[in-house]
């Protein structure tokens, strides 16, 4: 850190405290509450791209997870729906676990061989049709029960800060498969593999209404901080909002979300910690003389590979805890709105923008792209409104223009990415 | 008598759909493809830069209905396809020189190309969502049906129809007219070898003076081309929406890779693969089998492997089975 990335710092922090006066607090604290949930989606970026030179644009898939854990850890459990079909549900999630198994035990006791390829295509097909078989009635019998209302399994009622641990094992554990598939071919199948697992991931979360009840979302997630109503009925809370003189729901709600922004700043502590920590270690060593040439590396002795997908997995579970975060901040799971702009391409753009290979700089891309974001929206209805003040009111292109502003962030976050990456390819924070 | 039901209810539900949605993804793989090949990365602004074609070729269909000029009973879409090639092929010269050009010169590496393209795709992407708006957008006109269920019913007298769309039609004709003229292109044009050559090998081939600037330019031109054309059929068969559009990067990219990346032929053959298996993986079997078996062993069930929501599933196993078991693909491509 020297003065020139605290001065960049200090200008993120002025322009949100700008945005508090001119849009309202309110307005600033959600701002800061999801620029850090961006950064340390940035900084599980940075540790797949910075540390290791891996490629994946698979972030939305783990931040969903890592969402969805919210929703199975820290939900009241639907009793009638487990004893509908919880039962059906786990014989049929066993079912498809040992099918695959048993086809790959077979695959590597087997000789090569027709009677191999049959032995598995059986076992294959068997299996899918057992599976179906348990999984169909036990999915109609959960579905069924109050489905304007539940409709699906619930959670297990565990307290909601745990669910942000079970989000990261979730994404590691996806992260595990996908890893072992795509990773030691070439730098692009992963690219693509995780873009994939991403949209499946998605595509589940949407259908399986059992699970977490598909689009129908998952509202009222439990809240690690206290509710606006109870602050407003606190005669302790409104002395204190008198005290100061802020009207008492505003002060309410800024309250609340500075209880999450407080949240949020001791897991990026923590993780910055252990990211650094793990940056200067040998292991960080190792992981930069892999992604700088990984021919050599494995001269020396080093598993390529494996490293690989060590730091894939941590870079994912990293993002699943985001996620998590994410979603507890909403307190409502929904699945229609992740889009990987917005969950994958753009956290990308925070690394490389911030300077990918450096902490920091993921810390302040984050800040910085995730206020662009958010800001350029106004910026360019405003823009757009300027432009066209000399088109008679009632234009159509006028109209049809200031629609557009809408969208003008993802150009601008192209342009960004384009300017930075020519220009500027280490980024605003390079890497030491 | 049934048999012949259960034909026509394969061909009217799996066969024809099928046929159509594979030579839109081949058309959209063999730009993919060429790209890898020639240029040496993956292009994540395909999708997008097939957005774009579309849009133009909507806007001038739009102008066209406005002004009075029609194809008879063909869509104007294929009139105003000319002009949005043309635009598009300026396009991503455009970008080529503005983005591309530079990392190329620097031999940066092939992930460097990979980032610009993300953030030409993130333009693109703003652009066409600022210029025609995020919605369902359709242009098709002109007649619908080249055979109807009702006349191949009568025709028959089966009880199933069989119902081809003009827009289904028009894609396989254009599909094989387009290819077949790549392919003539590649093989048989000097320009074409130089190509070739420049993909099998880019020391040799520079070394036996082969101008790579031109090379690279005439990829753009043919990938405007493909993209545009594989855009528009997929806009007039479907309906044209930007966001459909990106998704259609995940198949796209299976098909080139199961195929063989960098390999044309492997593209098209790619895109079959995928197009029948997302198609027979989530249709419902139900009417076929129902026709096939006895009455009393009807299925209740759909029989149905997956719900339609799932088709992303379908390319990505594909996907996963080639690298677990083929990585350089089908045919042989580039890829270790």
């Amino acid at each position: 850190m020297n003065t020139r990335s605290i001065a960049m710092f200090a200008t993120i922090f002025a322009l949100m405290i700008f945005v508090g006066f001119l849009q309202s607090w309110t307005v600033a604290a959600q701002l800061l509450n999801m620029c850090l949930i961006s950064a340390i989606m940035a900084l599980g970026v940075n540790i797949q791209w910075g540390y290791a030179g891996l490629f994946s644009v698979g972030t939305m898939g783990f931040v969903a997870l890592g969402g969805l854990a919210t929703v199975v850890t820290s939900m009241p459990p639907v009793k009638e729906a487990w004893s509908a079909g919880g039962l059906g549900i786990l014989l049929a999630m066993v079912t498809a676990a040992a099918t695959i198994f048993i086809a790959v035990q077979l695959w590597k006791r087997m000789a090569a061989g027709r009677l191999r390829a049959l032995a598995i295509t059986a076992v294959l097909i068997g299996g899918f049709l057992l599976y179906r078989y348990l999984f169909d009635p036990a999915v109609e019998a959960i579905e069924s029960i109050d489905p304007a209302a539940t409709g699906y399994l619930g959670g297990l009622g565990l307290p909601i800060l745990l669910s942000w641990l079970v989000g990261g094992l979730f994404a590691a554990a996806a992260a595990w498969g996908i890893g072992k598939i795509s990773l030691g071919l070439r730098s692009d199948y992963l690219a693509i593999a995780t873009l994939g697992i991403a949209e499946i991931i998605i595509a589940v979360l949407k259908n399986e209404d059992w699970l977490a009840r598909g689009v129908k979302n998952v509202a009222n997630i439990p809240r690690p901080v206290p509710y606006e109503v109870d602050l407003q009925a606190d005669p302790g809370f409104v002395a204190w909002a008198d005290w100061l003189g802020i009207d008492l729901i505003d002060a309410s709600s800024i309250f609340v979300k500075l209880c999450y922004a407080i949240l949020f700043v001791i897991v990026l502590a923590i993780i910055f910690w252990m990211s650094e920590k793990a940056l200067n270690s040998p292991w960080g060593r190792m992981m930069r003389a892999i992604r700088d040439n990984e021919e050599a590396a494995e001269a020396m002795g080093k598993d390529v590979t494996r490293r690989h997908l060590q730091v894939f997995i941590i870079g994912s579970a990293v993002c699943g805890i985001a996620g998590a975060m994410m979603t507890t901040l909403d307190s409502l799971m929904t699945p229609g709105t992740y889009q990987p702009l917005r969950f994958t391409f753009l956290i990308w753009v925070m690394v490389i923008v911030g300077g990918s290979g450096n902490n920091w700089g993921s810390v302040l891309g984050g800040f910085l792209i995730w206020f662009l974001w958010i800001e350029v929206e106004p910026l360019g209805r405003w823009l757009m409104e300027l432009l066209t003040s000399g088109m008679a009111s009632d234009s159509w292109l006028r109209d049809h223009l200031l629609d557009g502003a809408a969208q003008m962030r993802l150009l601008t976050m192209g342009v960004i990415l384009l300017l930075v990456l020519r220009f500027s390819p280490r980024g605003l924070i390079p890497e030491k | 008598m049934d048999f012949l039901n259960a034909l026509t209810a394969l061909a009217n539900y799996v066969l024809v759909p099928g046929v159509t949605y594979g030579s839109q993804l081949a058309l959209g793989a063999l730009g993919i493809t060429l790209i890898y090949g020639i240029l040496r990365f993956s292009n994540f602004a395909h999708g997008d830069t097939m957005a774009f074609g579309t849009m133009v070729v909507i806007l001038i269909t739009w102008w066209m209905q406005s002004a009075g000029i029609g194809f008879g009973p063909l869509p104007t879409a294929l009139l105003a396809l000319p002009f949005g090639i043309a635009v598009t092929v300026l396009l991503v010269l455009g970008t080529d020189r503005v983005v591309y050009r530079f990392y190329r010169r620097a031999k940066a590496a092939p992930i460097i190309l990979v980032m610009a393209s993300l953030g030409v795709m993130f333009v693109l992407n703003g652009l066409v969502r600022i210029v025609i708006g995020t919605g369902d957008q359709r242009f098709a006109d002109g007649a619908r049906f080249i055979v109807t269920a009702g006349g191949f019913k009568r025709a028959t007298g089966l009880e199933e129809g069989l119902a081809i769309k003009v827009s289904q039609g028009i894609t396989v004709i254009t599909a094989v007219v387009v290819v077949a003229a790549l392919f003539w292109f590649l093989n048989r044009t000097r320009t074409g070898k130089s190509m070739r050559a420049f993909s099998d090998n880019e020391d040799l081939a520079l070394l036996s003076g082969i101008n790579p600037e031109r090379v690279v330019t005439i990829v753009w031109v043919l990938v405007g081309i493909l993209a545009t054309v594989a855009g528009t059929l997929y806009g007039l068969d479907k309906s044209f929406k930007p966001f459909i559009y990106f998704q259609l990067l995940l198949p796209m990219f299976a098909a080139a890779i199961v195929g063989g990346l960098g390999n044309p032929l492997g593209a098209i053959a790619g895109g079959f693969v995928i197009a029948f298996s997302e198609v027979t993986v989530t249709y419902a079997f139900k009417k076929v089998v129902t026709y096939l078996v006895p009455d009393a062993w009807a299925p209740d069930s759909l029989v149905q492997l997956l719900s339609t929501d799932y088709k992303f599933a379908v390319s990505f196993s594909i996907l996963v089975l080639v690298l677990l078991f083929r990585p350089t693909g089908i045919f042989k491509g580039q890829s270790v």
